[in-house]
């Protein structure tokens, strides 16, 4: 199936494979046997083989089979450094998790067979429109459950934290960037595109998961201090944002707001291919500085920049990009999201709905804010002042093939967003399609440098206007600075109160920086301290540690009683299972009795 | 003419920024019955900041080096959106009233980056509260400006004056901005400009390590910053720009009006900062809590209609 939704999705991973792919040319000099490199680039190639597959499928059948192909092949990927002790646990939690969503997808695909009696798309769509609401509810709760537990909804999104950072980068960037959107592509692709929007809460259910995830997903990447598993959890929440587009593009559908549904899935698409862009980026940075400084302990990092200054800049570049600040491209979809939520308040009839919205939109921005904290942490911590340890300290610059990969992300994440007013163009036609809108008089563009999220209100953006006014006054102040009245400047140390020993153990640490969070959020994280002091004599403290960490509230209190379910049910499987052939030829004799006293009743 | 009266008016709007600081600090000092400092003292600060030499840490990067650039400008460009006494500013093609909060976060993610940089603990800590209080005030903005663009339709801050007045809903979403405001200006009781006690600077600690012209850029760029915001407040509590086309007479009306406006949020601000005081940090969860409360009441006000 080549239709422009399918070619978008296509452009989506090529984009974001094709720089890894340069990257991983420099990342896995001298890490593996030749052997060993060569297997992970057959699994490498037929992951992405079968992340083209999948949004490519025009069947149900070829659709689950790359969806299979590319979950066990992603799955192999994590476990590849199997040295590492936490790989195994990684790949377990991975592999249950996505088998439990393909499990809920094949009981969604063969509910949709009951009513289509064909596995093609092209009879599939005439068919749902026949299927009775309650079929189609539970068809959309299941699909809902399986796709989003490859994209990460909370609380499905278990797994994500754990195996994406264990992979090898440019595999964790392809993984967070790509993988990941296949499960909104099957979700646009399936519930919009071939079942139809036939029920209000549908879209409300996708917002609501949607509002939890964004908020969810940064809150643990704020208290996160690995560098990788910071942008797994900030990957959960960007799927949040997209989700907010595709779910009120979802609720305007039902409503026949068809001008709003294509803008809110546009504006969904275009964060989607954002933070494609941007989180490859991000990983492919973290892992540059995971080889040159041989740990992801953002404790233990720091002063980078002026070893690994390249990296830094693609870093900050990425960071910029998802704390949504202007004129990247993360800040243009983000306002076309609030603005898609600000239009369709104006236009739904029904209060609730229009304060739901409201509602919608501050969690957005509650979610920005926290995110331009989140990596100011994430780059000022392991980029900025003195570093935290040697391995910090001896960093080196990585070499060109890699630093070719980030800068090709870096500079897309530039041109997406300069290039707002085509992008969005490009996207309406995506989106008119997938939401099967006739949408070749919808424009939402001015002037190609200018975009207009509805005729006649009034509201514009445009990037290149804002890169131009910022480029431009920053010249001036520069030309100011530089020769009003020259004067010097003295390079000296930082002040610290007069003493001028600042080393790196005086600096602003991690978990310092996201105490205020931590504390603010305590409802939620449950943080706990541990603090222990070793006595020398009675006034004097001789060592001192201290502990914090927050609780896990999914694993703790869902995933954990859950998983002491099953164990106990299968304890009590085991009891007709204790390993005697005499019993087990027992139950042999008694199948056979068993059938021949019912063999006359067949 | 049309581009010559936005140049003016935008000149004035910069020079006359840190006038409005210079008179908030005078009303609050006649109102603690001291003389206070003329009201020209941050002009007198910026001048000597210039004729200074500039002392840099030797552990910063270029990080540290252009944030001051950063800030200002994105300051200017911000500024460049706003509408004051003129309307129908070509400007906002460029961005409308969401456009001018992202423009702000770009000013602080590079100043929160190069408190960072300096190594110092205090920048670090000035940092994280910064991105703290922000990320806080960033739900009540938003719910804000959605009351107010539920009655007006668009987010163009033009459009938002253009709604006729007072309701119930924009006397709430003034209040909840209002509050918004005082934070983001550092003022009592979230910040206080007026000391550098390390318990309880936030932006003071942020921007410790800068001195000479670099400090001089970064309190331009925040004396602006507040300039934004209570011309866009004062807008939308009695919207009163014109058009160009109207007329001398009616632009000198609006500019008078203007002035006023400002100098009652100014002096309304510096009552408040005399009587309120100081919170403590984690008391700020709560002040913001009751400034999304005022913004949710606006919405729901804003939807029925009073």
């Amino acid at each position: 199936m080549f239709d422009p939704l399918s070619l978008f999705f296509l452009a989506v991973i090529a984009l974001v494979s094709v720089p890894s792919l340069v990257y991983s040319a420099g990342y896995l000099k001298g890490q593996f046997t030749p052997r060993r490199k060569t297997l992970l680039h057959g699994l490498t190639a037929i992951f992405i083989l079968s992340m083209a597959a999948v949004v490519t499928a025009a069947d149900i059948i070829a659709f689950l089979i790359a969806w299979e192909i590319m979950s066990l092949v992603s799955f192999f990927l994590v476990v590849f450094e199997h040295e590492h002790e936490q790989s195994a646990q990684a790949g377990v939690i991975y592999i249950v998790m996505t088998h439990i969503g393909t499990a809920f997808l094949i009981a969604a695909f063969m509910l949709i067979h009951q009513y289509s009696h064909s596995f093609d798309f092209s009879a599939i769509r005439p068919a749902c429109a026949s299927m009775p609401q309650n079929a189609r509810d539970l068809v959309f709760i299941f699909l809902l459950i399986g796709f989003g537990t490859k994209a990460g909804i909370v609380p499905l999104h278990i797994w994500l934290p754990y195996a994406h950072p264990q992979a090898p980068s440019h595999i964790s960037s392809i993984m967070s960037g790509v993988m990941i959107k296949t499960a909104v592509y099957g979700i646009i692709r399936f519930i919009m595109y071939l079942m139809g929007v036939t029920a209000w809460w549908w879209g409300v259910v996708v917002l609501t998961a949607a509002i939890v995830t964004c908020l969810v997903g940064i809150i643990y990447a704020l208290m996160e201090h690995d560098l990788k598993r910071l942008l797994a959890y900030s990957s959960v929440e960007n799927i949040g944002i997209v989700l907010l587009g595709a779910g009120a593009s979802m609720l305007f559908l039902f409503l026949k707001l068809e001008i709003l549904a294509v803008l809110a899935l546009a504006a969904g698409l275009y964060h989607l291919i954002n933070h494609a862009v941007f989180k490859g980026l991000l990983f492919l940075c973290a892992g540059s500085v995971y080889k040159a400084a041989g740990t992801r302990n953002m404790e233990k990092l720091g002063g980078l920049i002026r070893t690994m200054p390249w990296t830094a800049a693609f870093f900050l570049c990425g960071a910029m990009a998802i704390a949504a600040l202007p004129p990247l491209n993360g800040f243009v979809s983000e306002w076309l999201i609030l603005q898609s939520f600000f239009l369709g308040a104006l236009n739904i009839a029904s209060g609730g709905m229009k304060f739901f919205l409201g509602i919608c939109a501050a969690a957005l921005a509650f979610t920005g804010g926290l995110a331009a904290a989140c990596f100011v942490k994430a780059f000022g911590i392991t980029f900025l002042a003195l570093p935290r340890s040697r391995q910090a300290q001896e960093a080196r610059e990585v070499p060109v093939s890699m630093r070719m990969g980030m800068g090709v992300l870096a500079a897309l994440a530039v041109l997406l967003g300069l290039g707002a007013a085509w992008v969005i163009k490009a996207l309406v036609v995506v989106a008119g399609c997938a939401s099967r809108i006739d949408s070749s008089a919808i424009s939402f563009s001015l002037n190609n440098l200018i975009v207009s999220p509805a005729q006649g209100n009034q509201t514009f953006l445009s990037p290149v206007l804002i890169a131009f006014g910022l480029v431009t006054f920053a010249a001036g102040i520069a030309v100011l600075y530089s020769v009003v009245r020259r004067r010097g400047v003295r390079i000296f140390k930082t002040w610290d109160c007069g003493y001028y020993r600042v080393t790196g153990r005086n600096e602003y640490t991690a978990t310092a920086f996201s105490n205020p969070f931590r504390v603010a959020f305590s409802f939620f994280l449950f943080p706990y301290h541990r603090t222990r002091k070793i006595w020398e004599s009675f006034y004097h403290v001789r060592s001192f540690s201290y502990e914090t960490h927050t609780t896990p509230v999914f694993k703790k209190y869902f995933y954990d009683p859950l998983l002491r379910l099953v164990f106990s049910a299968a304890g009590l499987m085991r009891r007709i299972q204790p390993g005697s052939i005499h019993l087990y030829i027992g139950y042999i004799f008694l199948t056979v009795v068993v059938l021949i006293i019912l063999m006359g009743k067949f | 003419m049309k581009v010559f009266a936005l140049f003016i008016q935008f000149i004035l709007l910069c020079s006359a920024a840190p006038l409005v600081s210079g008179i908030i600090a005078r009303v609050k000092n006649n109102l603690r019955m001291r003389r206070g400092a003329p009201v020209l003292q941050p002009y007198y600060n910026i001048v000597k900041l210039f004729s200074k030499d500039e002392v840099v840490s030797d552990t910063t990067s270029w990080i540290f080096r252009i944030a001051p650039v950063v800030v200002l400008s994105s300051s200017l460009t911000a500024l460049a959106l706003v509408p004051a006494v003129i309307s129908g500013n070509g400007a906002n093609l460029a961005g409308d009233f969401l456009a001018i909060i992202f423009i702000f976060a770009l000013g602080r993610f590079f100043l929160a980056l190069a408190g960072l940089d300096a190594g110092s603990s205090f920048g670090g800590m000035g940092s994280s509260r910064e991105m703290f209080i922000s990320s806080l005030a960033e739900p009540c903005v938003f719910m804000a400006v959605f009351s107010l663009f539920l009655r007006s339709g668009s987010t163009n801050p033009e459009f938002i004056n253009a709604v006729n007045y007072p309701h119930v809903a924009t006397v709430l979403a003034v209040f909840c901005l209002m509050m918004v405001i005082l934070a983001e200006t550092s003022r009592l009781p979230v910040d206080n400009q007026e000391t550098h006690l390390e318990l309880t600077m936030v932006h003071e600690a942020m921007i410790l390590e800068y001195s000479g012209r670099s400090l001089a850029f970064i309190e331009i760029g925040s004396y602006i910053k507040q300039m934004i915001w209570f011309s866009l407040l004062a807008h939308i509590l009695f919207p009163a720009s014109v058009a160009v086309s109207s007329g001398l007479a009616r632009l000198g009306v609006s500019a008078v009006f203007f002035i006023v406006k400002i100098l009652c949020i100014g002096a309304f601000v510096a009552l408040l900062e005399v009587v309120i005081a100081k919170m403590r940090l984690f008391r700020v969860v709560d002040y913001f809590g009751f400034a999304i409360v005022f913004g949710i009441l606006a919405a729901i006000s804003s939807l029925i209609g009073v």
